[in-house]
């Protein structure tokens, strides 16, 4: 018989009770789910790389509509529950009631606020949720905006680093007396320190928040000593609390936290709680690992089996993409404690190892981290390391005589209980079992057993126990790097190009691990244009990383000749354009003069010495380079529409050239071509086009990633919109979100089967990202938006297109 | 070895090319650095791709039409691909590149 469960909290502990639960007992139940935010259950660990923009909302989304769907789970977002009513069993909802049998709190937590004047001031928040997130992406989007960050922990850092690679000036507040003091020594938060301040960001530490001024706003921090640092955001990060308001008004057993049994029974036996609200044994819960173990245990309460939590061992990394720090265990001096030491000031590497009776105790790795999981695995066994004790700080790599140097063989060798993933619990055991049951890819593991679905970083890791357990039958790195330059591949190193501000193409060679001395002709493009797309006001473009084609400005031909292609405006030309092109034809001796699909006009077979001087002619009569050759804006085409067409709704010419001028000459990750239909009978082909508008009588259809190429794609709907303005702005919104997250090469197409369109509607339909997009695309056209043609029809320009010299005029000897 | 005087080494970009007629045929002089030119022949041996229009990169050009790479110190043709173009001793005087001329005379430049 099928019971009713009412979750509260839409967080990652009770998401994962629910996929346990409905996994192994998909018809027991019927599942109500309360969130007080307006959307599902999102990786919350992962909300640094949103902040930072290495990634998106919806890259870390991890039940989506279709997954509440296809569990018939009933959703009730962005509703409060306003009490439990325990002796009806009924939760009470803004919207009505729901019963239950069994009830879960996920309530989580709640930041806590130092209730220092000026704290309710606009413009202080708190770190927590995706709306926090948002809150700093936008202030961050001010121009010089400062922002000040109080609390120097995992949290705090995060964000700091976040804010700072968003462009702010950031200064961290720490009380204590270095950073991250719970979980990293003296010696290591220095390291952190003069790390994050290498990236320009301020530390101070010992620093006492005394009341943040402002009078409508937040304006600055003042602190005890006297000192106001000006701020326009400020971000708490001092710690949570358990959420456990519901559970006291409902008369459950509350401490700090909601106290739970090990099987994770509250004070009423119909209500379980799980995640950051409770209090277990005296302990709270800050990790996500012993959240996923108590969701675990709840969901087989539930089913009926009996089951524990136990509190285990934990380790911490912190997510700023190029600081690598990893601690675990305990760490404090204290009699018959020892340390081994280890460090490499050139490097920056720091580890220190804990031993205490012939035992590891605690670990802190700052540099160098590799061996992380290794030492965790050494505390949380207990093992008797005296025997290693010489080589113990070196890792894994000398143990055994060197046998094990080789990271593959390392893994081999770990026994089957040892944990791979510490996110999600999973040991090695488990890993190989999914294999054994026909998992043959990191998805499929991925997928079985939940190893390496949280914050990544064991990816590594679990690809090499595929490796280990398969042989051959697994191809090991699935990411495809940009060439044999680099282990890279194209998104990691537009990411890193981002974050770590790579604003030349030395910087990327050198920063990067290039193993040539300056690339090939693979990577050379590809980074090129990242660069000048990600900083076009810093970065030169370099000709001589182009495909010749673009060297060129004209399409090389088989023969070694090329083609020339002026632009005609939405496909529109005059007489006296016609007669120039005719001019210029006879002049040069074109042989071929043919009309495109995209509605101008293409001159095949011009000598490469010649181009200069045709360009200047055509110049001379008003024509521009068509840029038939680049990565860039191809053309607009157009249908003639209410100007002559009895059909036409709007006047779809003006609109194609008003594109045409607006984008001309931008550079993308492969070509974009357009289209501008009149109406729906779409004589203009707009509906296979990267960006195609169809005209109705109410307005402007958009489309994009339409393909008419190797493969044949219609566009899949964008948006409607009512005014050509708004057309415009969403097409070059739309272009600008294309060229900065596409890889070198990919056509809008194969973007959006990676990214998604719904993502590029969310993105896109928030005006003021819209606009920020907009902005961004401009200041690169503001560099970028030249003639090529008039650029290089000068005399100067003209001798780099001749031979260096002649020889044949010389006398033969 | 008779010296022949093409141009100053900046009239050749770095990590670019230019050309010199001959009446082999033409060759082109890459710049593979800041102090470093090589000379070979302009014309890919495999569909006759102009080599001076490449990315160059090391000691390298690749053909811009089908991506043959070629090794600019020996003109073997890289990877699978089988093939060498001539190469032409050249050296660097004072900031002008000279070609070995004898060299050009007896190369077969296409």
């Amino acid at each position: 018989m099928t019971r009713n469960l009412v979750v509260i909290g839409a967080g990652m502990a009770s998401g994962r009770a629910l996929e346990h639960l409905t996994d192994t007992a998909p018809d027991d139940w019927s599942i109500t789910l309360f969130n007080a935010e307006p959307r599902g259950n999102y990786n919350r660990i992962m909300l640094s790389p949103v902040l930072s923009g290495e990634k998106s909302y919806a890259e870390i989304v991890t039940h989506d509509d279709g997954w509440y769907e296809e569990r018939g789970i009933a959703c009730r977002f962005g509703e409060k529950v306003q009490r439990i009513d325990r002796d009806r069993k009924v939760v009470v909802g803004e919207h009505g009631e729901v019963p239950y049998d069994k009830l879960i709190l996920a309530t989580g937590s709640s930041p806590f606020i130092i209730p220092c004047p000026g704290h309710d001031l606009p413009g202080v928040i708190a770190y927590r949720d995706l709306d926090d997130t948002n809150a700093m992406i936008e202030a961050s989007g001010m121009q010089g905006a400062k922002a000040v960050v109080i609390g120097g922990g995992l949290l705090g850092l995060e964000a700091a680093a976040g804010l700072r690679l968003r462009g702010m000036e950031v200064t961290v507040l720490h009380l204590a007396g270095h950073l991250m003091e719970r979980q990293l020594d003296e010696a290591a938060g220095y390291l952190l320190q003069k790390d994050l301040e290498s990236r320009g960001i301020t530390v101070r530490t010992g620093a006492s928040t005394k009341e943040i001024v402002g009078e409508d706003r937040v304006e600055a921090v003042r602190l005890e000593d006297g000192t106001e640092l000006p701020a326009d955001l400020v971000v708490m990060a001092v710690g949570i609390r358990p959420a456990v308001q519901l559970a006291k008004e409902s008369g459950l057993a509350t401490g700090k936290g909601i106290h739970v049994d090990d099987a994770m029974i509250t004070s009423d036996e119909d209500i379980l709680a799980v995640g950051e609200c409770i209090e277990h044994r005296g302990a709270i819960f800050g990790l996500v690992a012993p959240l996923y173990d108590q969701a675990k245990v709840a969901a087989q309460t539930l089913i009926g089996e009996a089951a524990e939590f136990r509190q285990k061992q934990l380790s911490t990394k912190l997510k700023v993409t190029g600081v690598d720090l990893f601690s675990a265990g305990d760490f404090a001096d204290g009699e018959g404690r020892e340390d081994i030491v280890y460090r490499d000031p050139a490097r920056g590497v720091y580890k220190r190892l804990v031993i205490e009776d012939d035992r590891l105790i605690g670990a802190v790795m700052y540099g160098d981290t590799a061996d992380g999981n290794w030492f965790f695995g050494l505390i949380k066994d207990g093992e008797d390391v005296s025997e290693m004790r010489e080589t113990l700080i070196f890792g894994p790599a000398y143990q055994g005589g060197g046998a094990t140097a080789d990271p593959l063989a390392a893994v081999a060798a770990l026994p089957a209980d040892a944990e791979i993933c510490g996110c999600n619990g999973v040991c090695k055991g488990r890993i190989v079992e999914a294999i054994e049951g026909g998992a043959t890819s990191l998805a499929d593991v991925k997928a079985t057993t939940k190893a390496s679905a949280s914050c990544g970083t064991c990816t590594g890791l679990v690809e090499q126990v595929l490796a280990a357990t398969l042989g051959d039958d697994f191809a090991m790195p699935t990411a495809q790097p940009i060439c044999g330059c680099t282990e890279l591949t194209h998104e990691d190193v537009r990411r890193l190009i981002k974050a770590r501000e790579l604003k030349s193409q030395p910087a990327v060679w050198q920063e990067l691990g290039w193993s040539t001395p300056n690339g090939c002709h693979v990577c050379r493009p590809a980074v090129n244009f990242y660069l000048l797309a990600d900083w076009p006001l810093e970065y030169a473009d370099d000709p001589q990383s182009r495909f010749v084609n673009e060297r060129k400005h004209a399409n090389i031909q088989k023969d070694g000749t090329f083609s020339v292609v002026p632009r005609m405006w939405g496909g529109i030309t005059t007489p006296q354009e016609l007669r120039a092109i005719a001019d210029a034809a006879e002049k040069y001796d074109v042989p071929t003069v043919k009309v495109t699909g995209g509605q101008r006009i293409d001159l095949l077979g011009v000598k490469g010495e010649d181009l200069p001087k045709i360009w200047g002619d055509l110049n001379a009569a008003g024509l521009v380079s068509g840029h038939a050759y680049s990565k860039g804006l191809r053309t607009v085409k157009t249908c003639v529409g209410t100007d002559h067409c009895r059909f036409g709704t709007q006047d779809s010419t003006g609109l194609g050239v008003k594109l045409e001028k607006r984008l001309w000459g931008s550079w993308t990750p492969h070509k974009v071509k357009m289209a501008v239909s009149g109406c729906p009978r779409n004589c203009a082909e707009a509906t296979c086009k990267d960006v195609g508008i169809v005209c109705v009588d109410s307005g402007f259809e958009i489309g994009v990633g339409g393909a008419a190429g190797m493969d044949v794609k219609e566009v899949e709907p964008l948006v409607k919109v009512a005014t050509e303005d708004e057309a415009i702005e969403w097409t070059v919104a739309f272009v600008q979100l294309y060229r900065e997250h596409g890889k070198y090469l990919d056509r809008p197409y194969k973007w959006l089967a990676k990214v998604g369109l719904p993502w590029v509607q969310e993105t896109l339909g928030d005006a003021e990202t819209r606009a920020a997009l907009v902005a961004r695309f401009d200041l690169s056209q503001s560099v970028y938006q030249k003639d090529p043609w008039a650029e290089h029809a000068t005399p100067e320009a003209e001798r780099t297109f001749a031979p260096l010299a002649d020889l044949t005029l010389e006398a033969a000897e | 070895m008779s010296w022949i005087d093409l141009g100053a080494i900046d009239d050749v970009p770095e990590r670019g090319a230019r050309i010199v007629r001959t009446r082999a045929g033409c060759v082109a002089l890459f710049r593979t650095g800041p102090e470093e030119v090589f000379a070979a022949s302009n014309t890919c041996p495999h569909k006759g791709g102009p080599l001076s229009e490449g990315i160059v990169h090391g000691r390298k050009v690749t053909c811009p039409l089908h991506n043959w790479v070629f090794d600019l110190e020996t003109g073997e043709a890289e990877g699978a691909d089988d093939g060498r173009i001539a190469t032409y001793p050249v050296r660097l005087e004072g900031g002008r590149i000279l070609i070995d001329g004898d060299a050009l005379a007896v190369g077969r430049a296409a």
